[in-house]
């Protein structure tokens, strides 16, 4: 009963020579197939590195491995057969590479085999239930021809691939088989594998392999399945790939991710990782704990790389993730909260809305002055100061950045037509946005300020267009914020259900009733206001109706009067 | 992409290497080492000027990283650091006292150097005060990173600038030499960085951090680069267009992801604010050999003048590279 290794080697010789030497001494055969590009000069030194060792035979002659060309599997059968042939012994030939690296004591594979001598370890999953093979070709693989190498032919490979699926070209498979795919590292016993060697067909089924794309993953994977006795689908060495198809690399800090994997052999592992090597390489059984491999760790470890590269973290604009508009995965970080108009008809609204929701409420951001940070901060989390010049260099920056940099916890802050309108575009795109608009609400400021006329005029004209402007673009088709629009009149009918239909918005968990109403400002003579301004030719029409005589309730602002909703 | 366009950066790029070319002349070998390049070596490239106390440290700290050699230029160094680099074994040595402000900030004479010695191999660009930082830089040197990169195929790595600062007036505490800069400058700006893309060459321009918002809050289209990709893997065709901010041929600028996912990145921590800022900054205003009539070692010179001290409440303290990439300053990307 012994286990024997075939290691396929093409760089890294002093590591796979390590690696070897380790197996051989642990007494178990190792068959080399070094390949063909390695010069002469180099493989000698090889060879003679591990000359005298009864255990380690070498594949003669040696063939090109070019990846994902017939080659590897050339040799693969070459070596096998030798190894079947020198070591009668053999009970399980185990596939390897020279980057491999064992992770558990030799004593400890071979007891887990013995366990399981009829059992052939090999992943071989159906192209129909698989999506592993990453770059399109799942069917293809069998039905067109590759006679191109990918990596050094690939304009000739693509055209032929067109070329043969234009002209709907398919060749048929060998009766009896069934294509299948699974990861090219295998440990199979020896009667599967001289069924494999010695199967009649075998001619047949190498000239149809020799034109599959990437046979190494297929070619074992699918024979097992005419011969096997009892297959186990998965592969006894850990082995990652990510999202290009390209094996992760271990380094010396998976050191401990390693050991707590409990598999037999993990590649591939970085040559120059001394301090795996010097860890992992040896039999004392203490360096693991002896249970059933488990690599959901390492699964998690690479899984969330993955996603980092492809999805990476919404609402950050750095300098390796720039996503264009529209194509990234959250415009801004989090949910915020836009209210325009509402510190205009409420006495200190932004205390009370901070006070009822908990979130941090600044003043008006995009203000022509600075930046009012809550707190009348100068600066904020992550340095970012109040500067409006720097603020107007890159608006919609200073709004990322700010979400960025709180994430966790929701911004409201303060808006409206005297603010740089250059965001708005950004936040009616931004399905975390909440926007609240009153408009015309800009207008009591205006009639509190007591200017001449021809002024408040001028500034209401001004302001007014602003505030269409910015409206209309609110409604844009694209929108995708939460928006509500009221004009003024409207939402002075039913203040408290509109607020609290918003704060609802804001935290749906803790929906509490309002209990404590924010104060509205003095409308007294506002009608009259907005008469006056229309008298000399201003029609303020985005206030809504407001009509001369109308003085909402609360409008003595000495009488304090709250709304309380039960 | 219109073929014009290619066309004329194609152009521009060979003029840049005839600028290269002809400034050749400029540079005078003290000591060439070269031929102890070894075939696999990391190199790196720097010019300097009067550095002689932050050297020490310096090399040793990209030693330790892996650098296998360092091609240097010294322009008219006064205080010993050409006789220092000159007796260090891993360091080739060039000196020039022609204008660093015409050899376009010494990128012409770099991009000589790099075009003679740089071929072939992983080569990083770096002033004496940048301290390259890349993922997992505490557990693996940098030949994990470009062996990585050259299995991915990638032939470009960026590094943004992020600028270190002490907290307390700069000139506070003497550096002293042989010392880990970030002793004193240990602090920096977490989120205070603004992006826009740069249509010709695609490159990322970033701005911001504490020199932004204390120096340029008033004219921040003249705040300084923060963009770097010091990183490459290099062709003797390639050209570092302007410093290491971006490169020639331009697909070389794309080290980003614009579909939202994450390239992977690192970080020149930027040891600038340090009490050797006021020497510095009084010889280069005298000197004017740098960018935009050397405006930046002015506003510095004043900030110095008025105790200017750009820590804030806000500001992050450096503990290491994975800070950063919490903080989205870099990332892992698919690195793992």
């Amino acid at each position: 009963m012994s286990v024997g290794f075939i290691l396929l080697v093409h760089t890294a010789l002093d590591r796979a020579a390590q690696v070897a030497r380790h197996w051989a001494g642990s007494g178990c055969p190792v068959v080399i197939h070094a390949d063909r590009n390695v010069p002469e000069e180099r493989f000698d030194a090889f060879r003679a590195a591990l000359a005298g060792n009864p255990n380690i035979r070498f594949v003669e002659p040696r063939r090109r491995c070019e990846w994902g060309t017939w080659g590897i599997v050339g040799a693969t059968i070459d070596a096998s057969a030798l190894m079947l042939k020198s070591f009668p012994q053999v009970d399980h030939v185990y596939l390897a590479s020279g980057s491999c690296l064992p992770l558990r004591p030799v004593p400890e594979l071979r007891a887990y085999l013995a366990e399981r001598p009829r059992t052939d370890f090999i992943e071989s999953a159906t192209i129909d239930d698989v999506d592993w093979s990453k770059g399109g070709f799942d069917h293809e693989r069998f039905t067109l021809r590759f006679p191109f190498a990918f990596k050094t032919q690939r304009g000739l490979f693509d055209r032929f691939v067109t070329l043969q699926r234009g002209l709907g070209m398919k060749r048929s498979l060998p009766a009896g088989l069934v294509p299948h795919l699974g990861s090219q590292w295998w440990c199979l016993t020896r009667p599967t594998l001289e069924a494999i060697l010695g199967d009649p067909r075998r001619g047949e089924y190498e000239r149809f392999f020799r034109s599959v794309w990437i046979p190494d993953e297929s070619y074992f994977q699918s024979l097992v399945r005419l011969h096997a006795n009892r297959v186990e689908s998965r592969s006894l060495t850990l082995s990652k790939f990510d999202f290009q198809g390209k094996p992760h690399t271990f380094y010396d800090d998976h050191l401990q991710l390693l050991r707590r994997s409990d598999c037999f052999v993990a590649r591939k592992i970085w040559p120059q990782a001394d301090r795996l090597y010097s860890s992992l390489l040896s039999n004392d059984p203490q360096i693991t704990k002896n249970a059933e491999p488990n690599p959901g760790k390492i699964d998690r470890l690479f899984t969330h790389a993955v996603e980092r590269r492809l999805r990476g973290r919404p609402g950050l604009y750095m300098q390796s993730r720039f996503p264009l508009s529209d194509r990234d995965n959250g415009k801004s970080c989090g949910p915020y909260s836009v209210f325009e108009g509402f510190s205009d008809l409420f006495e200190q609204f932004e205390s009370w809305l901070s006070k009822t929701t908990g979130c941090r409420v600044h003043g008006h951001l995009y203000a022509p002055d600075r930046a009012h940070f809550a707190g009348g901060e100068k600066v904020y989390n992550g340095c970012l100061p109040d500067s409006a010049a720097l603020r107007d260099y890159n608006p919609c920056a200073f709004l990322t950045n700010l979400t960025w940099s709180t994430r966790g916890e929701r911004q409201c802050f303060m808006f409206g037509p005297a603010d740089n309108q250059y965001p708005t575009d950004f936040m009616t795109g931004d399905p975390h946005a909440q926007i609240s608009v009153i408009t015309g609400a800009w207008a009591i400021r205006l009639f509190r300020r007591k200017a001449t006329s021809e002024e408040v005029r001028k500034e209401a004209a001004r302001l007014q267009r602003i505030e269409q402007a910015h409206v209309e673009r609110l409604r844009a088709h694209w929108a995708k914020a939460r928006i509500r629009i009221w004009t003024l009149a409207e939402f002075i009918e039913a203040p408290m259900d509109h607020l609290q239909e918003i704060l609802d918005e804001v935290s749906p968990r803790g929906a509490r009733r309002l209990t404590e109403a924010p104060r509205l400002t003095d409308l007294t003579g506002f009608g009259r206001f907005l008469q006056e301004l229309k008298n000399e030719g201003m029609n303020l029409h985005v206030a809504g109706d407001f009509p001369a005589g109308f003085d909402p309730a609360p409008l003595q602002p000495d009488t304090q009067r709250r709304y309380v909703v039960k | 992409m219109s073929v014009i366009e290619s066309y004329r950066l194609r152009l521009r790029r060979k003029r840049y290497r005839i600028r290269a070319f002809r400034k050749r002349r400029e540079l005078t070998v003290v000591a060439d080492r070269t031929r102890a390049i070894g075939e696999e070596d990391v190199l790196a490239f720097t010019t300097l000027r009067n550095e002689r106390v932050r050297l020490p440290y310096f090399l040793d700290y990209y030693r330790r990283q892996g650098v296998g050699h360092f091609l240097m230029v010294d322009n008219g160094s006064t205080d010993g650091s050409s006789q220092f680099l000159a007796d260090q074994a891993d360091v080739s040595l060039w000196t020039t006292q022609a204008s660093y402000k015409r050899a376009r900030y010494g990128v012409d004479w770099l991009n000589w150097l790099q075009w003679q010695h740089g071929h072939g191999h992983w080569t990083l660009v770096v002033d004496p005060d940048e301290f390259f930082i890349y993922p997992f830089c505490d557990t693996r040197p940098i030949q994990a990173l470009t062996g990585w990169l050259d299995t991915c195929g990638l032939r470009s790595f960026s590094a943004m600038l992020v600028d270190m600062y002490p907290k307390g007036p700069i000139d506070a505490e003497a550096y002293r030499e042989g010392q880990d800069p970030f002793e004193i400058a240990s602090w920096f700006d977490s989120g205070n960085y603004f992006i826009s893309r740069n249509p010709l060459y695609h490159n990322l321009w970033i701005q911001g951090g504490p020199r932004a918002r204390v120096f340029f809050a008033d004219q921040p289209s003249a705040a300084p680069s923060l963009n770097k990709i010091p990183l490459v893997k290099w062709r003797r065709e390639y050209v570092y267009a302007q410093s290491t901010h971006m490169l020639l041929p331009r697909g070389l600028n794309r080290v980003y992801d614009d579909h939202g996912g994450e390239k992977t990145s690192g970080a020149l921590l930027h040891a600038k604010f340090l009490n050797t800022l006021a020497g510095k900054a009084e010889e280069e205003l005298a000197r004017g050999e740098h960018y935009a009539g050397g405006r930046e070692y002015r506003a510095y010179r004043d900030g110095m003048a008025n105790r200017t001290d750009l820590w804030t409440k806000w500001s992050e303290r450096y503990i290491n590279w994975r800070q950063l990439e919490i903080l989205g300053l870099m990332s892992k990307g698919n690195w793992a």
